[in-house]
C-alpha cells in the first residue's frame, strides 16, 4: 500500500509571479493564458501541473530556459509557495504545512543539488557536507563522522579541508551532492546539477550519479535542459513549455508519440537508437529456425547492441528477463531505425 | 557649415556651450554690484545698511535686466518665507491656474480617441489635475513671485538653526520630566528623561572604556573613575576610605605582558608574519614612551569599534529584511558620507557632555554608516541559490541569517570592519576635541606647540594600531578549525598556556625591574611601564629637518607662495565670490541636465538651493573654491602618478602601500610643516588638502588601468600601436569610469580636509562650524552647516556617479 502511494503528487499546481497573481488566477478560472497575464504584469511560472512520482522513480523535467522547470521544483520543495493547487509529499499536504513541519521535512526527507553548486564559501568541504546535520542539531563529532563517509562516497577523499574556491567545478558539485545526501533524504531534487560543467566532466558526473542512484535508490526529480542527459537518466520525462507540462511519459514514448507539435520539434533530432529498446523493433518468432548464436535482451537500447546485430546476417533472438525467447530482431529493422524515417514506427516499449 | 555639423553631431557639447555662454552673460551682468560682491560680505552689509535693496519689484527688475544689470535678488537668493504662503486670486493668477490645468490635461485630450466621451471617462483625472492647477496657480506661483519680487518681511529659513536649538533645549530640559534625587542639594529635582537616557548611554560607554583601560594601564586613576560610576560619593572619597583594601592598589599589566600577548596572538591567528608585526608594533609604542596614551586610545577603539560593527550589522540586516527600513535609512547613509565630523560634535556635546564617552559616541556615529552600507551590500550579493541551499538544509530563520547569509557576505562585511577600525582611529584626533584621551589628545598638544617630531611619532602610533587591529580582526575571521587532529588538552590549549606562562614570567621580570632600575632612573621601572616622554624619541632629528627647511627654503617658498596667492588663488576666490547666485544655478543645474537629464538638474538644484537659502552662501562659495582648486590639482597629480606607477609591478605595489599608509595617517600632521613653511594662508590649507586628496585618484587610476582586460591590450599590440597610443586610445578611455569614481572619492576627501583646514584659518563653512564648536554650540547651526557641506559633496557625488554609471553601461563594463 505504501508502495502504491506516490511519493510526490501534484494536483493542478500554479505558480504566477506578480502582484495580483492570486486574484487574476481566480478570475481566470483555471484557464491561464500566459500572454494575457503578461500584459497585466504577471509572469506565469508553472501552469496547471498535475503528476505523480512513485517511490524510487526518477522523473526528469525538461524544457528550454525560462520554461518554469526551476519554479516547479521550488514549488515542490516549497522554496516558493505555489499560487494555487495542492502538493502532497508521501500523502501529506505540503501547502498546508507549518514552518516547523516544513523544516522537519527538509531536515529529514529532502535534499537538493543546485546548478551553481551553492556551497558556503567560508566552510571547508567537510563543513559544507556536515552543515545540514549541524543545522539539525547533531553533535559536531557525529556530523563530521558522517560527512567523512559522504566524502568517501563521492570520491573526494583527501580534500576534506579544501575550501570550495580551491576545487574544480566537478569537485564542487560532488560536494553539493554529498551535502544533499548527508541527511539520507528520501526525495532528491537536482536542478540542472551538471549544466555548469564541461561535457567530459558532465559525462563522468552522470556515470557517478547513476552509480549512486544504483546504490541509494531515491525518489528523484531531476531538472535539465539537455535531452541526452534526460535520456540517459530518466525513467520518465516531463517536457515543459511556458509553465505547462506538454507531455509526461517514458523517453521512448516521448520520441515516438509526441503529444504536441512542440514536443515533436523538440525530439526531432534525437537519435532514436538512444531511446528505443530492442523490444520495440522485435518481431514475433516465426517459423524460421536458423537463428544466430547471438542473444540480446529485450530491454537493451538499440544503440548498445546495433553493431552486433548488424554484423550478423541471421535473425537474432530476443530474451526477456527470464531468459525466454520472446521474439527475433532482423538487421533490416535495425537499419531502418538507424537511417530510416521515423514516422512509421510504432512503439510498444 | 562644417562647424554647425560638428556641433549637431555632439548635442551634449552644444548644450554645454550654451550653458557656459549663459553663465558668462550672467556673470557680466553684475554691473553696479561688481565691486561689492567681490568682497562678498560687503554686498550683504550694503543690504543691511540699506544702501541697496535686498529685492526689487517685478517691473523694476525687468528694467534692470534690460539695462544689463541683474536685480539684487538674483545675485543673492532671498530667504524663503516658508510659513507665510501667499494666496492670490487676482485675475492673472486665476488665468495661470487655468493655463496650468489645461497644460496638464492637453496630452490626455489630444491622445483620446473619442473626444465627446473624454470628459465623462476622465472626470477623476480632470478634477485632480484641476486641483494641482489651482495649487500651483493660486498658491505656488504667487508665493514664488512674492519670494523673488516682493518685500522680504521675515527670514524664516535663517531661523531654522534657532528653532532646532530651542527644540533640543526643550527636549533636554523640559520634555517629559521626572524627579530625580540630587545628593548635592539633598532634594528632588526635575530632570528630562531624554537627558537621563543620554547620560545612561554615556555612563555605560564610559564604564566600558574604563574597564578596558583599567585592564591595560590600570592603576590609581582608573579605579577612581570606575568608582565614580558605582557610588554616589565622589570617587576620591571612596578611594580614601578604602585605601588599605587590596583592590585600591591593583597594579596595571606591565607592557611586556601585552607585547608578548601580541606576539602570541598574531602567531596563533595567522603565523609568524602577523606575530612580528603585532609584537614589534607594541614594542614601538612602549619604547617611544607612548604606551599610556596608546592604551587609552586602544581602550577607546576596543569599545567603539565593536559597537559600531554591531550596530552596522544589525541595521544592515534590518534593512535587508525590510524595504521600509532600507528606504528610511538610505538618505541618512548618503548624507553621512559627506557630513563633516565637526558638525556631529556640537549636538553630541549638548546631549552627552564632554569626555571619552562623547568621543566614543562621535566615533560610533561616524563609523557605523559605512558598516551598514557594506553589510547591506554584502547580504544583497549573496546568490539566491546559496539562500535556497540554506533553506533546503533545514535552517530556520535565525540559522539562515547567522550561519548562511552573514558568513557568505563576509567579504563585504569584513571590508566594513576594516573601514570601522580605520574610521575609529581617524576619529581619534577629532574625538579629543570633545574630551577623548589618548594619542589624539597628545597629537593635538604637539600640534599646538608645533612639535613636528613628536606629532610624527604619535601619527605612526595611530597607524600601527590601525594596521595591527585590522590584520588581527581579519585573521580571526578567517581562522579555520581542524577536525582531524586528536589533540590532548595541553596541545589544544597550548597558546593559552603559553600566554599564562609568559604572563607570570613578565610579572616576575617587572618585579625584578624594581631592583635593576632602583638607583639608575629615579624609581622608574622600565620593565613595567615606560612613562610618557621617558622613551627614546626621534624628535630632534625631525626638528632639525624642519628647521633646515625653514631656514634654507623659506625665502624661495615665500616668493612662490606670494605668486600663487596673488596670481592664482585670490583671483580665483574673487571670481567665485563674484558669481551671482543665479549664474551658479545655471552652471550647476545645466551640467546636471547634460549629465543626467531633468532629474539630475533638479537634484543638484535642490542641494544648491538649500545652501543658497542659509546665511552661509558666501562661505559655501569659498569652500567650493578651495574644493575646486584642490580637486583639480589632486586629480592631475594623482592620475599622472598612477599612470606612471602602473607601468611597473613593483612600483604599483609600492604606490598602493603608500596610499594605504597615508590614508590612515592622521591628516592633522601634514598641517605642521606646511604651516611653518607657508604661514597661515590658503596655500597651507590647500597643500594639506591636496596631500590627502591625491590618494583616491592615484589609487583608482592604478586599479582602473590594471583592470583593463588583457585581451584588449593584446589586440592593440597586434594592431601595432605604440605604447603611448595604446595608453591614450585604449587604456585611459576604458579605465576612465573607474578613474572618475576616484575623482568622486577625491572630492569627498578634499571636502573633509578643507573643513579641517579651519584650524589653520579659513573663512569657509569649516570655520563657521569650528566657531560653533568652540563657542558652546548651537545645535541648529551646527547641523545646518554640516548639511551645507554634505550637500556640496552629494551634488558632486550625484553627478559623477550618474555619469560613471551611464558610461560604464555604454562601454559594457560592470
Ligand atoms: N522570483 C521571480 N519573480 C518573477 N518572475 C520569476 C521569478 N522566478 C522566476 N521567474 C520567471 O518564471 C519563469 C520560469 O523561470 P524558471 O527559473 O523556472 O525557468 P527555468 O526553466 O528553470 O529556466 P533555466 O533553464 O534558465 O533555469 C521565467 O520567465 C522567469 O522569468
Ligand atoms: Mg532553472
Amino acid at each position: 500500500m505504501s508502495d502504491q502511494q506516490p511519493v510526490i503528487k501534484c494536483d493542478s499546481v500554479y505558480k504566477i509571479f506578480g502582484k495580483d497573481a492570486e486574484k487574476m488566477l481566480q478570475n481566470a478560472n483555471g484557464k491561464v493564458v500566459a500572454e494575457e497575464f503578461q500584459k497585466a504584469g504577471c509572469v506565469v511560472g508553472v501552469n496547471n501541473a498535475s503528476f505523480e512520482v512513485k517511490k524510487g522513480e526518477m522523473l526528469v523535467v525538461m524544457g528550454l530556459s525560462g520554461s518554469g522547470k526551476s519554479t516547479l521544483l521550488r514549488c515542490i520543495s516549497r522554496l516558493t509557495d505555489a499560487t494555487a493547487g495542492n502538493i502532497y509529499i508521501e500523502g501529506e499536504d505540503l501547502t498546508s504545512m507549518s514552518d516547523k513541519e516544513l523544516i522537519g521535512l527538509r531536515r529529514n526527507k529532502m535534499g537538493m543539488v543546485f546548478q551553481s553548486f551553492a556551497l558556503l564559501p567560508h566552510k571547508t568541504v567537510l563543513e559544507n557536507i556536515a552543515f545540514p546535520l549541524q543545522v539539525k542539531g547533531n553533535s559536531t563529532k557525529d556530523s563530521i563522522q558522517r560527512a567523512k563517509e559522504m566524502v568517501d562516497l563521492v570520491g573526494l577523499t583527501g580534500r576534506e579541508n579544501y575550501f570550495p574556491r580551491e576545487l574544480s567545478g566537478g569537485q564542487q558539485q560532488r560536494v553539493g551532492i554529498a551535502r544533499s545526501l548527508a541527511v539520507e533524504p528520501d526525495i532528491w531534487f537536482l536542478d540542472e546539477p551538471f549544466s555548469a560543467l564541461d561535457p567530459l566532466i558532465r559525462k563522468e558526473m552522470q556515470d557517478e550519479f547513476l552509480r549512486l542512484q544504483g546504490v541509494l535508490n531515491k525518489t528523484i526529480l531531476f531538472v535539465t535542459h539537455d535531452f541526452d542527459e534526460a535520456l540517459r537518466l530518466a525513467d520518465r520525462i516531463a517536457i515543459m513549455k511556458d509553465g505547462i507540462i506538454e507531455q509526461l511519459d517514458t523517453p521512448a514514448n516521448i520520441v515516438l508519440n509526441p503529444a504536441t507539435e512542440y514536443v515533436r520539434k523538440f525530439t526531432e533530432d534525437v537519435p532514436r537508437e538512444k531511446v528505443l529498446k530492442i523490444k520495440s523493433v522485435m518481431e514475433p518468432v516465426g517459423d524460421e529456425k536458423d537463428f544466430s548464436d547471438l542473444r540480446v535482451s529485450e530491454d537493451a537500447l538499440i544503440e548498445t547492441v546495433a553493431e552486433a546485430v548488424l554484423g550478423d546476417p541471421k535473425s537474432v533472438p530476443v530474451l526477456n528477463a527470464n531468459d525466454d525467447i520472446v521474439g527475433v530482431v532482423h538487421s533490416s529493422k535495425v537499419i531502418h531505425v538507424l537511417f530510416g524515417e521515423n514516422s512509421t514506427l510504432e512503439s510498444n516499449a | 557649415m562644417n562647424f554647425i555639423n560638428y556641433l549637431s553631431e555632439r548635442p551634449k557639447l552644444t548644450q554645454f556651450g550654451i550653458v557656459l555662454i549663459v553663465f558668462f552673460i550672467l556673470m557680466s551682468m553684475t554691473g553696479l554690484y561688481h565691486d561689492l560682491i567681490v568682497e562678498r560680505h560687503l554686498f550683504a552689509k550694503s543690504i543691511v545698511k540699506g544702501e541697496i535693496q535686498s529685492s526689487v519689484g517685478f517691473a523694476e527688475s525687468m528694467s534692470m535686466i534690460l539695462n544689463w544689470q541683474l536685480p539684487p535678488q538674483l545675485v543673492r537668493i532671498p530667504e524663503l518665507t516658508f510659513y507665510h504662503p501667499v494666496i492670490n486670486t487676482s485675475a492673472t493668477y486665476v488665468l495661470i491656474a487655468l493655463l496650468v490645468t489645461a497644460g496638464l490635461l492637453y496630452k490626455s485630450f489630444a491622445e483620446s480617441v473619442n473626444k465627446s466621451q473624454w470628459l465623462r471617462v476622465n472626470w477623476f483625472q480632470i478634477i485632480s489635475k484641476g486641483f494641482v492647477g489651482i495649487i500651483v496657480g493660486l498658491l505656488f506661483i504667487p508665493t514664488l513671485y512674492n519670494w523673488f519680487f516682493g518685500e522680504v518681511t521675515r527670514s524664516t529659513f535663517w531661523e531654522i538653526p534657532m528653532m532646532l536649538q530651542d527644540f533640543s533645549q526643550y527636549l533636554i530640559f523640559e520634555f517629559w520630566l521626572t524627579p530625580v534625587y540630587d545628593p548635592e542639594i539633598e532634594d528632588y529635582e526635575d530632570y528630562g528623561r531624554v537627558r537621563l537616557f543620554t547620560r545612561a548611554i554615556g555612563a555605560t560607554l564610559l564604564f566600558l572604556i574604563n574597564l578596558v583601560r583599567e585592564l591595560l594601564i590600570g592603576g590609581f586613576e582608573t579605579v577612581v573613575s570606575l568608582a565614580n560610576v558605582f557610588s554616589d560619593q565622589s570617587g576620591w572619597d571612596w578611594l580614601n576610605e578604602n585605601k588599605d583594601k587590596w583592590y585600591s592598589s591593583v597594579p596595571a599589566i606591565p607592557w611586556t605582558v601585552l607585547t608578548a600577548g601580541a606576539f602570541i596572538l598574531g602567531y596563533k591567528l595567522q603565523g609568524v608574519g602577523l606575530s612580528i608585526l603585532a609584537g614589534f608594533s607594541c614594542i614601538y609604542l612602549a619604547v617611544f614612551g607612548q604606551w599610556e596614551p596608546a592604551m587609552q586610545t586602544l581602550s577607546f577603539v576596543l569599545v567603539a569599534a565593536p559597537v559600531s560593527v554591531l550596530f552596522g550589522v544589525i541595521w544592515g540586516v534590518l534593512a535587508y529584511k525590510s524595504r521600509t527600513v532600507e528606504r528610511v535609512i538610505t538618505p541618512f547613509l548618503l548624507v553621512a558620507q559627506t557630513f563633516p565630523h565637526f558638525a556631529y560634535l556640537v549636538p553630541i556635546i549638548v546631549f552627552f557632555g564632554i569626555g571619552d564617552h562623547a568621543g566614543a559616541i562621535a566615533t560610533i556615529i561616524f563609523a557605523t554608516p559605512p558598516m551598514i552600507r557594506l553589510t547591506l551590500l554584502g547580504l544583497k550579493r549573496v546568490s539566491p541559490e546559496v539562500l535556497d541551499a540554506g533553506r533546503m538544509s533545514g535552517c530556520h530563520n535565525y540559522q539562515l541569517m547567522f550561519k548562511v547569509l552573514i558568513p557568505t557576505a563576509r567579504r563585504d562585511i569584513l571590508i566594513g570592519v576594516n573601514q570601522v577600525i580605520m574610521q575609529c582611529l581617524a576619529m581619534a584626533v577629532i574625538a579629543s576635541f570633545i574630551g577623548a584621551m589618548g594619542l589624539g589628545f597628545n597629537l593635538l598638544l604637539a600640534l599646538n606647540q608645533l612639535r613636528v617630531g613628536q606629532a610624527l611619532e604619535l601619527g605612526v602610533c595611530i597607524v600601527l594600531i590601525a594596521v595591527v587591529l585590522d590584520k588581527l580582526s581579519l585573521a580571526w575571521a578567517n581562522k579555520q578549525t581542524d577536525y582531524f587532529a586528536d589533540l590532548s588538552f595541553v596541545e589544544r590549549n597550548k597558546t593559552a598556556l603559553l600566554f599564562v606562562a609568559v604572563f607570570f614570567a613578565a610579572l616576575l621580570f617587572a618585579w625584578f625591574g624594581n631592583w635593576v632600575f632602583a638607583d639608575t632612573a629615579k624609581g622608574i621601572n622600565y620593565f613595567y611601564l615606560i612613562p610618557h616622554n621617558k622613551g627614546i624619541t626621534t624628535e630632534p632629528f625631525w626638528q632639525a629637518g624642519v628647521d633646515y627647511m625653514v631656514s634654507n627654503w623659506r625665502a624661495d617658498i615665500k616668493i612662490f607662495n606670494e605668486w600663487l596667492l596673488v596670481e592664482v588663488l585670490m583671483p580665483m576666490k574673487a571670481s567665485y565670490l563674484a558669481m551671482p547666485a543665479i549664474a551658479t544655478f545655471v552652471l550647476t543645474m545645466g551640467v546636471g541636465y547634460i549629465i543626467g537629464g531633468i532629474r539630475s538638474a533638479i537634484i543638484v538644484g535642490s542641494f544648491m538651493l538649500f545652501i543658497a537659502l542659509t546665511p552661509w552662501w558666501e562661505r559655501a562659495l569659498i569652500t567650493m573654491y578651495m574644493l575646486t582648486f584642490a580637486v583639480i590639482v589632486s586629480v592631475f597629480i594623482g592620475t599622472i602618478v598612477g599612470a606612471i606607477c602602473v607601468q611597473n609591478k613593483r612600483a604599483t605595489k609600492f604606490i598602493l602601500l603608500v596610499c594605504d599608509t597615508f590614508q590612515t595617517f592622521p591628516s592633522f600632521i601634514y598641517l605642521i610643516p606646511v604651516i611653518m613653511l607657508f604661514g597661515v594662508t590658503d596655500t597651507s590649507v590647500l597643500i594639506a588638502v591636496i596631500v590627502y586628496a591625491v590618494i583616491p585618484p592615484t589609487r583608482y587610476t592604478v586599479e582602473g588601468l590594471r583592470n583593463v582586460p588583457e585581451s584588449l591590450l593584446d589586440a592593440a599590440d597586434m594592431s601595432g600601436t605604440t605604447k603611448l597610443q595604446r595608453m591614450f586610445k585604449i587604456e585611459f578611455p576604458l579605465a576612465f569610469p573607474h578613474i572618475m569614481l576616484g575623482v568622486n572619492q577625491c572630492v569627498v576627501f578634499a571636502l573633509f580636509m578643507v573643513i579641517i583646514g579651519a584650524f589653520i584659518g579659513t573663512e569657509d563653512l569649516g570655520q563657521e562650524i569650528m566657531q560653533q564648536l568652540f563657542s558652546g554650540g548651537n545645535i541648529g547651526s551646527g547641523l545646518m552647516l554640516g548639511l551645507c557641506v554634505a550637500f556640496i559633496g552629494l551634488a558632486v557625488d550625484h553627478l559623477i556617479q550618474t555619469w560613471a554609471t551611464k558610461r560604464r553601461k555604454l562601454l559594457g563594463i560592470d
